[in-house]
């Protein structure tokens, strides 16, 4: 069975909420919509307070290039155009909505049947993509219609579906491919069409037989989409990693998948995908699992954007247990802490993760042993114990040397480490400091 | 409600820490310890006894009174450099005492004084056997003969074949006629240094280590290796009278190929600079055993590699993704 | 025998060395490099702390620039201060420029009181990475994060973290005005200001700049916008703009009336003497007593 090359980390996998059927989450009274959902600019309001709009009707535009459209995921009155502290306290551009009722725009195509023939040629499939607000749900939040036009001289020769989910806890992906596999594999094919690619290849870790078994007997009656089972490792997900795993093609440090031919796109994405080229659905909604071990029940929900993580906190399980060390924003390995509660979802929230607060503290730091573990679970061959002492000594620029920007920040190093020493910190640290570094050269 | 805890990814932790990883070294030195007791009897167990403790003191008292840090005592390295050290001596009555001043040296000038654990360029147990050869060559080098001591509570039948010299002294002064045979080499019926003795028990402990993910094969194999295809060589040619496998099988090779080279903190870090490192070891040891005035070169040899340890490290870097 | 030895290692000795000398005599000859020698004495005079606050990667660095340039002009040690720069200009033989001294202020009144923590910061100790992750540990995301990057920035040692604020403390007797810290904080919450006639500043030690509400929200002693100190300054030397109040220094005269209209206790006014009556000292933590009196400034 496949993985990639080198490096990587078997964590607990605790993934507890794979039986938990996707729920719909309940409408709150109001919901905050901010401007940033997605990498790049945040996008530019079009409605003003007291504007009344419906679900999925566009209320910020993308004007820069490195943007997404946002869609209004209620129907009710604009209250208010105003910043929103997001989930870290930093305040955001944002649009609040009262919400009333539930009216969609007469666009969508709301019929529960599967529409399967796509007549779109390429040029309107990436079109739409970008009027729909697509973007990454892989926890990047790329532009979509960015990722498939593909650049003047560069030729897409994979499109590998990233159905891995690696992470710790995260069942998303899991219950989409397990509820949605048809949908999914005419996402796929709509993609494979943009791009122009014979095969896509659809990467799933062996811990998710069920998956395998599914979406296998679904791609049967579709053309060109190959399912690859992967040997379970972290951080088998990432971008880098995962092309290695089934085309053995690796990406050079600096450059892109395009590069070397390949395309990834996450599985949650293909039906993002599917909803809006064959259901005029803009991204308004994605699915979202609420786990911990030390939750009386565990959940899938598919959420609308806006909705605050109180209101979906508060719908799963009334109130955090008093034992809570920790609420992240996606899974334990690359996921986010937050500390305000009340910021809405965005597009790219995959998870709501609570953690005891005896695992959420980390160990006191010791003294590096030179053990070597960090190199050896380093998935990108990097060297981080040198990085945390460079750092340290602020001598950034040898670390530049040492390629600290190759970093996909999987945390691999730190999650090894026997000393505890806070070696993603440090290197993250590093990277935004050789960034700097680097920008200030440019001028 | 609490507050809630902030801090970058990863959000959890392998189950790895610096003490697990000393206290489990230390396990994996309990069947060689054992051995020498069963051999030397009470000696053994005392020196052992005292060399731990003075190691242990003398962190504590370094870092309490001239460091002015947190102790780290608890985390097991000084116990690893006691029980080492000890099994670096013979166990003779001068060891009770002149293992504290080897402890003092391993502790104090060995480690602490490069700022504790993990900033040491030597291996700490190393610096203070070396000191104890040099200082203290006749006591370092009087070899009880198997359970025959004084202090003995265990008696083990000896035979005409086991002496008070080590397989090595012998060599060099009586030649080859005179040696243990293989057997007694491997369960460590010859004379010796605690820890030199059983080459079974420590090879026990070392496939503890490389279950248990501590050490990797690469330096012990490098070096076990290299030492044995150096003295056959040697053997061919006719310039040493030592066989290879009663090289491997004798004197601190063992050891020193399963413990004290694959120390974490003082050996190279990645496959290639291990395999260097272990090759290195290897052939001075034998050099030194062959054409040195010393019978016994792995403690000088694996200091010497030492000292040259972060050279390799900067030429022997993991193989980057996708260059 | 024994004396061949002998002679042979003086002679290899010897031969060696006189080699060796000479070899090196005439690639020093060859890779000579020019220098000035009023560079090294400017060097001299510097006080080769190597702090940076000049912007010049070091002492020496700054010394060269002094003689490349031949006048002081836009050159200027803050370390120094006039003392050292009366020093290199007679060594340049030029006019001394009269650059007021500065110090250090801290801009943030988000004490654990002012502003109590929401949340426990459990990453690396560094206000830059935590800065890069989220708002720290109070609500306002502009304030001092106090893990201490200025702490580590100084050259002079000469700023610690209050244990009971949580904001760093300047030892205004060490403060060189050299800049370091300005630059380590990734907040900008501390700024170079004159050091003032006796010591006396007044500044408004708050960067938020939220919305009143938002920013009292976080935090009790924020500046809040409100513009009643722009209001009462006589000398038109406060200004507010994004709902924040900034006193320009060169401008200000000291008259406190600032300090008792503002109603959070956000403009502080230290080393003053206290006031005749009333009015309790507005939050006011002079934090060290008063250096020599510095010559003329304040424009």
């Amino acid at each position: 069975m496949k993985t990639f090359a080198m490096g990587g980390i078997h964590p607990e996998e605790n993934k507890i909420s794979t039986s938990a059927a996707i729920e719909q989450m309940p409408l709150p009274k109001q919901v905050v919509v901010l401007m940033n959902q997605h990498l790049g600019a945040p996008a530019t309001p079009v409605v003003a307070k007291g504007d009344k709009v419906k679900v999925g009707q566009l209320i910020g535009k993308a004007e820069a290039f490195m943007c997404a459209n946002v869609h209004s995921p209620v129907s009710g009155t604009v209250n208010k155009v105003d910043v929103c502290k997001d989930p870290f306290g930093m305040a955001k551009p944002a649009i609040y909505i009262d919400v009333e009722g539930d009216e969609w725009e007469e666009s969508i195509d709301r019929r529960p049947e599967i529409k399967r023939e796509c007549n779109l040629e390429p040029k309107q499939i990436v079109d739409k993509l970008k009027e729909m607000g697509i973007v990454g749900l892989g926890g990047a939040t790329f532009p979509a219609h960015i990722k498939y036009s593909i650049p003047e001289g560069k030729k897409a020769e994979y499109l590998i579906i990233n159905a891995v989910e690696c992470e710790p806890y995260l069942t998303s992906d899991h219950r989409v491919m397990l509820e949605h596999a048809e949908e999914i594999c005419i996402g796929i094919s709509i993609l494979r069409k943009a791009l122009g690619v014979p095969n896509a290849y659809v990467g799933i870790e062996n811990n998710k037989p069920d998956c395998i078994a599914k979406m296998r007997e679904t791609a049967t009656k579709f053309e060109g989409i190959i399912v690859e089972p992967l040997k379970m490792k972290y951080p088998q997900g990432a971008e880098k990693q995962l092309i290695n795993a089934i085309t053995g093609r690796k990406v050079p440090s600096g450059k892109l998948p395009i590069d070397v031919g390949c395309v990834v796109s996450n599985v949650g994405t293909t039906f993002a995908v599917y909803e809006a080229v064959q259901k005029n659905k803009p991204l308004i909604e994605n699915i979202l699992t609420v786990t911990g071990k030390h939750l009386p029940s565990q959940h899938n929900y598919q959420v609308r954007i806006g909705i605050s993580y109180a209101d979906i906190i508060k719908q799963a399980m009334g109130e955090l247990p008093a034992t809570t060390g920790k609420v992240i924003s996606g899974g334990p390995m690359m996921g986010k802490a937050m500390c305000n509660l009340d910021a809405p979802t965005v597009k790219g929230a995959s998870s709501v993760l609570v953690i005891d607060e005896d695992e959420a503290t980390r160990a006191r730091e010791t003294a590096c042993i030179r053990c070597g573990k960090c190199m050896q679970a380093c998935p990108m061959g990097l060297e981080p114990y040198l990085f945390s002492s460079l750092v340290r000594n602020g001598r950034i620029e040898e670390a530049g040397e040492h390629n600290i920007l190759d970093c996909i920040e999987c945390g691999c190093c730190f999650f090894s480490c026997p000393a505890n020493k806070p070696l993603l910190d440090e290197i993250r640290l590093g990277k935004n400091k050789m960034r700097a570094i680097l920008a200030a050269k440019k001028k | 409600m609490k507050l809630l805890n902030i801090s970058g990814s990863p959000h959890v932790h392998s189950d790895e820490s610096t003490k697990k990883i000393m206290w489990r070294v230390n396990l994996a030195l309990v069947p060689t310890l054992i051995v020498a007791i069963a051999y030397f009897g009470l000696n053994a167990l005392l020196v052992a006894l005292i060399s731990v403790a003075a190691c242990v003191l003398f962190q504590w008292l370094i870092e309490k009174f001239i460091m002015k840090v947190p102790s780290t005592i608890c985390d097991g390295s000084a116990v690893v450099t006691g029980l080492l050290l000890a099994l670096n001596v013979p166990a003779t009555r001068e060891m009770l005492w002149l293992v504290i001043i080897g402890a003092l040296v391993a502790i104090g000038i060995g480690k602490m004084s490069f700022g504790g654990l993990g900033k040491n360029p030597f291996n700490p147990a190393l610096v203070g056997r070396v000191f104890m050869l040099i200082s203290f060559p006749v006591q370092m080098t009087t070899w009880p003969k198997p359970g025959e001591n004084l202090f003995s509570m265990v008696s083990v039948p000896t035979t005409d074949a086991t002496t008070g010299a080590t397989p090595l002294g012998i060599l060099k002064e009586n030649g080859a006629e005179a040696l243990p045979q293989v057997w007694d080499m491997l369960i460590g019926h010859m004379g010796g240094s605690l820890g030199e003795v059983s080459t079974i028990a420590i090879l026990i402990g070392a496939i503890y280590l490389l279950c248990r993910r501590i050490i990797s094969w690469h330096i012990p194999v490098a070096f076990i290796g290299t030492a044995f295809v150096f003295s056959w060589i040697l053997y061919g040619c006719g310039s040493s009278n030592v066989d290879p496998l009663t090289t491997i099988l004798t004197g601190g090779i063992m050891l020193g190929a399963c413990f004290m080279a694959t120390d974490m903190v003082t050996s190279p870090m990645t496959k290639g600079g291990q395999l260097l490192f272990g090759f290195g070891c290897g052939l001075l040891t034998i050099i030194i055993r062959t054409w040195g005035s010393y019978p016994e070169g792995v403690s000088f040899a694996i200091l010497l590699m030492n000292s040259v340890t972060p050279l390799i490290n900067k030429g022997f870097k993991p193989k980057r993704f996708a260059c | 025998m024994e004396t061949n030895f002998f002679l042979l290692a003086v002679l290899v000795l010897g031969v060696t060395g006189a080699v060796f000398a000479v070899v090196l005599y005439f690639v020093a000859q060859k890779f000579k490099v020019e220098e000035d020698p009023l560079i090294d004495k400017i060097a001299e005079v510097l006080p080769g702390a190597n702090c940076g606050g000049c912007g010049k990667a070091g002492c020496r660095a700054m010394a060269e620039a002094f003689v490349k340039q031949g006048d002081m002009e836009g050159l200027s040690c803050p370390a120094g201060g006039p003392a050292v720069a009366a020093k290199v200009a007679e060594l340049l033989g030029c006019a001394a420029g009269d650059a007021a001294p500065k110090v250090a202020v801290v801009r943030c009144n988000g004490s654990c009181a002012n502003a109590p923590a929401k949340n426990r910061y459990d990453g690396l100790q560094s206000c830059a990475f935590a800065a890069s992750l989220y708002t720290g540990e109070s609500a306002c995301s502009f304030g001092c994060l106090g893990l201490g990057d200025c702490v580590r920035s100084c050259s002079f040692n000469g700023i610690t973290i209050d244990p009971e604020t949580g904001l760093p403390n300047i030892n205004y007797d060490i403060c060189v005005g050299c800049g370091g810290c300005v630059k380590s904080c990734p907040r900008n919450v501390l700024e170079l200001r004159n050091r003032g006639v006796k010591d006396r500043r007044v500044y408004v030690a708050c960067r938020n700049t939220e919305k009143g509400g938002v920013a009292r929200k976080a935090c009790s002693a924020a500046c809040i916008g409100c513009g009643k100190c722009e209001k009462e300054c006589p000398f038109g030397a406060i200004k507010v703009e994004n709902n924040l109040a900034y006193i320009d220094f060169n401008l200000c005269k000291s008259c406190r009336k600032c300090e008792q209209a503002c109603p959070t206790g956000a403009i502080h006014a230290v080393n003053f003497p206290p006031r005749p009556a009333r009015a309790p000292e507005a939050a006011a933590p002079a934090p060290a007593a008063p250096a020599a009196p510095a010559p003329n400034q304040e424009a």
